[in-house]
């Protein structure tokens, strides 16, 4: 399941933790970015791999917030709603994303192109509101910058 | 993002040291030329003890919330282990209106680096592991590239600068938890495991992370090591508020015109902070509340601020804390109820749900905060309120209880009449069933 090299990338990772168990969360990442989520299939790859009961894979995967068990859109926009963005409109910026996306925040769009999630603090709150799609963050959102954003994805 | 204040010239003069304002600073080579990893070579010289000491002298506390002195911290960790010892340095940095360590990951990593190679080297560790909240992948990526120059220039790995003294650092990606910044929760993360906060005792000093001796302190603490060791315990203590001495970042959010983090000394008046270094209110509009240390601190009124100083006796003394020194401000137009409810929100999203109060309360606080944000409160339900807020306080295995808690009791304490407003504008609710 792993590729080459993310299992040449385990394997120098086991060096860095006494235990194998401390590899669950680092290699659900590397699962994640390989297939875009994390399917019990996978889990239960993990945990042969890192004999770990899969219980337990399956509690770790529940417990995170950022590890997703069911596929999401190609691109999933996450949209801080927290204090310091909501004072400064970020239900303006979800309400648009809702309406232009077709979709709800939980939602996958039936074409599977994207995918909405209402997120807690993001560590950008002096630049809010934001969203963050990937590992990008676009701060200092108008709804303006926000409809560039989405036609550049489309 | 902001860092520099609209008008400096009328601010208590402060050259930043945490966040100096020197172009590509993140790169190792322009670290080196202003000085870098000198801190490092000096302390390298000196007993571990001594340099425990002056941490110790210097009157650092800890910038993760809790202001725990720091030296006094690593003095905890036993100095002969048959057990690996571990530090665990915390950027989980979570708490709604909190962003600094962001700012340490992206413009002075290297810092960073430096400072926890002092603290290993203080307290005898040689592993040391860099946790940082998943959501920061980019910035995780930038501290992995100044963490390998730091390893191929010799300043991590084996017999660093030609010493005795070896050691790995190593970063650790969490994955979207705020729970996973309480330290033992972290810990718990660490290893691979759910992140639920542990009972203490024991303490991580004794039985931390695989159960050996570890110190856990926040990305924003350990920065501030190199330049105690670069400049001296004196000229640091003497920084600021005296009881919590240092530069500190204030990271300012919410209703302000030019909003950032910003390095001060200890103890700038909250007004200043608001009118000077962040140029005020946009439109000049009155200011409601203040929320000063992140969503765990209790909310000031806007008519209460005069006199406070950004330290934790004196925002202790006005009845809240300093907690991650996040100040978000709200001017008087906000509708502070929506603001409180969506505060109980994300505790209640975050509960890890090992205790009872917490688990269930936080629910019950959003639950009954959601009425009142939707017109359908009744009178009775403020004391409702108050009563489970004082229920989860004190009774959780870990203050994250504490931390939904405080907020709404401060909020019924200091706006009850806000709530008072929602429930006479009120619907009267018919009675079902
Ligand atoms: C719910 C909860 C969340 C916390 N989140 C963080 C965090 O994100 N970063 C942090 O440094 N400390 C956090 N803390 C505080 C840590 O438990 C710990 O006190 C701190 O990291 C110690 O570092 P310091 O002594 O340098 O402040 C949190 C505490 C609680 C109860
Ligand atoms: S107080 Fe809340 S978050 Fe902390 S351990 Fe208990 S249930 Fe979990
Ligand atoms: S509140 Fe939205 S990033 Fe902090």
């Amino acid at each position: 399941m792993l590729n080459e090299t993310n299992l040449k990338k385990l394997e120098e990772l086991r060096k860095r933790y006494p235990t194998s168990q401390s590899l669950v969360l680092p290699v659900l990442w590397m699962v994640q970015e390989q297939e875009g989520y994390i399917s019990e299939d996978s889990m239960k790859y993990v945990a042969v791999l890192l004999e770990v009961p899969f219980s337990h894979i399956l509690g770790v995967v529940t417990f995170y917030t950022m590890l997703h068990d069911k596929k999401v859109g190609k691109h999933h926009i996450e949209v801080c709603t927290n204090v310091s963005c909501m004072l400064r409109g970020s239900a303006k910026i979800l309400e648009h994303l809702e309406q232009r996306l077709n979709i709800k925040a939980g939602e996958v769009s039936p074409d599977k192109k994207w995918s909405l999630e209402e997120v807690e603090c993001m560590g950008a709150c002096g630049n809010a509101p934001m969203v963050a799609i990937g590992e990008e963050f676009y701060e200092n959102l108008t709804l303006e910058k926000l409809d560039k954003l989405i036609d550049s994805l489309q | 993002m902001n860092l520099r204040p609209i008008d400096a010239e009328k601010l208590t003069s402060w050259e930043p040291v945490i966040l100096p304002r020197i172009s590509d600073l993140h790169k190792i080579d322009v670290y080196r030329v202003n000085g870098g990893y000198e801190a490092l070579k000096k302390a390298l010289a000196m007993k571990p003890e001594d340099v425990t000491d002056e941490v110790k002298k210097s009157g650092l506390r800890g910038r993760g919330g809790a202001c725990f002195p720091t030296g006094l911290k690593w003095t905890f960790m036993p100095k002969q282990s048959k057990k690996t010892k571990y530090l665990c340095v915390n950027g989980d940095e979570s708490e709604p209106g909190t962003f600094k360590d962001r700012q340490i990951f992206e413009f002075n990593p290297h810092l960073l680096i430096e400072g926890t190679l002092i603290a290993c080297y203080a307290m005898g560790i040689t592993t040391a592991y860099i946790y940082i909240r998943g959501e920061y992948s980019k910035w995780i990526t930038m501290v992995q590239t100044a963490l390998d120059d730091a390893y191929a220039q010799g300043y991590v790995g084996q017999n660093i600068l030609g010493t005795t003294f070896s050691i790995n650092i190593y970063l650790h990606k969490g994955a979207g938890a705020y729970i996973c910044g309480e330290e033992s929760s972290l810990m718990n993360s660490i290893e691979g495991q759910r992140g639920y906060p542990r009972v203490k005792p024991p303490f991580p000093a004794q039985f931390g992370v695989w159960g050996c001796p570890t110190t856990i302190n926040n990305v924003e603490t350990i920065s501030n090591v190199p330049v105690i060791m670069q400049n001296g315990w004196e000229w640091y203590s003497k920084i600021g508020y005296v009881k919590q001495p240092g530069p500190i970042l204030v990271g300012v959010s919410g209703h302000v015109n030019n909003p950032g983090v910003f390095e001060m000394p200890t103890g700038e008046p909250l007004l200043e902070v608001i009118y000077k270094w962040v140029g005020g209110v946009p439109n000049n509009k009155a200011i409601k509340a203040v929320i000063p240390g992140g969503s765990s601190t209790m909310i000031l009124r806007g008519d209460q601020l005069e006199g406070i100083r950004m330290d934790a006796d004196s925002l202790k003394a006005a009845g809240s804390s300093i907690g991650t020194a996040g100040l978000i401000v709200m001017d008087e137009d906000t509708d502070l109820i929506k603001v409180i409810a969506r505060i109980a929100q994300f505790y209640y999203h975050e509960s890890c749900g090992q205790c009872t109060p917490c688990r269930e309360g936080t629910g019950w606080m959003f639950k009954i905060l959601k009425r009142f944000e939707n017109y359908q409160a009744r009178m009775e339900d403020l004391d409702v309120l108050m009563d489970v807020a004082n229920n989860i306080e004190g009774n959780t295995i870990c203050a994250l209880g504490d931390a939904a808690a405080w907020p709404v009791q401060a909020m019924l304490k200091r706006f009850r009449d806000e709530f008072e407003k929602r429930v006479y504008a009120s619907q009267p609710r018919i009675a079902v069933g």
